[in-house]
């Protein structure tokens, strides 16, 4: 009796989570791979990572309670990712691949899966606008990256970290962004956006 | 207030890019990682509610067999004082 519940609960689990893993998994993926750094051809990292996330989920899925499956998958990737995430430093030639690896988790969170930043902030135990400091920085560098590539014809190599002159522009640009941001959200936050610019540009 | 706004689109449609091919045997290998998972999870709640169980019993026991609840009543004269 009791045996035939528990056999029917696990066939039940396992047809579910096979349906949310085929429809979720190549967007999930495709999230584990930007945070990687890896090319599109070649994602055993990225797999390794969305494997650990999802058996997680498989292990926890009767307890959801009404969760999202997707949120919880997500949640846990980010979690073991910010955990590992020294392993994933060295570029590989992804889209990301010139960014830290925090910066990459912040960009992934904020505008590929569009979370609230203070949903990231709590996500990552950071404050709220040293999310918003790292997204401006790390939108800064992807855009002076994509302007490089487009001025002159070659791809960056993806061997070379950011540095030197890169770095220092980046920097200012940064600090000129956060200023429009602190501008846009008014008198009232502006101590704290000030703050906040002040903390990201430090390192 | 559209300038950020333009920016991170712009880096948006940049992280959209080619989607890669999710591998077949990944919701597989993942729902077994995920069965041995619970599994383990499972042992170690039984072996703790067994535990448990044993300490209630034990202490049980123990109570039934001590009484340590029956002590002699305290003897209300003070022993006599002497040497003085």
């Amino acid at each position: 009796m009791v045996r035939e519940r528990r056999a029917a609960r696990d066939g039940r689990r396992a047809r579910e989570f096979e349906a949310f893993v085929a429809g979720a998994g190549g967007r999930l993926l495709h999230a584990a791979t930007l945070l990687t750094g890896e090319p599109t051809g070649d994602t055993e990292a990225a797999e390794r990572l969305l494997t650990a996330a999802l058996a997680r989920t498989y292990a926890r899925w009767d307890r959801l309670r009404g969760e999202d499956p997707y949120d919880h998958t997500r949640r846990t990737l980010a979690a073991l990712f910010a955990h590992r995430g020294h392993r994933y430093r060295r570029p590989r030639g992804g889209t990301l691949a010139r960014l830290t690896p925090q910066e990459r988790l912040v960009l992934v969170l904020r505008l590929y899966e569009g979370v609230a930043e203070e949903q990231t902030a709590a996500a990552l135990g950071l404050p709220v606008e040293r999310v918003r400091a790292i997204c401006t920085r790390a939108v800064t560098a992807m855009r002076s990256a994509a302007a490089r590539r487009g001025t002159t014809g070659t791809r960056p190599s993806a061997g070379t970290p950011r540095s030197g002159g890169t770095s220092s522009s980046a920097g200012t640009t940064e600090t000129t962004g956060s200023r429009a941001a602190t501008d846009a959200t008014g008198a009232g936050a502006e101590a704290g956006a000030d703050a906040g610019a002040g903390a990201g540009a430090a390192p | 207030m559209s300038f950020p706004d333009r920016k991170e689109t712009e880096v948006r449609r940049m992280l959209e890019g080619p989607h890669p091919a999710l591998p077949p045997d990944l919701a597989g290998r993942a729902a077994e990682r995920g069965r041995r998972m619970l599994h383990r999870h499972q042992v170690v709640c039984t072996i703790g509610w067994l535990l448990l169980l044993a300490a209630v019993v034990a202490f049980g026991v123990w109570a039934a067999i001590v009484e340590p609840w029956a002590t002699p009543p305290p003897t209300d004269t003070t022993p006599p004082l002497e040497g003085w």
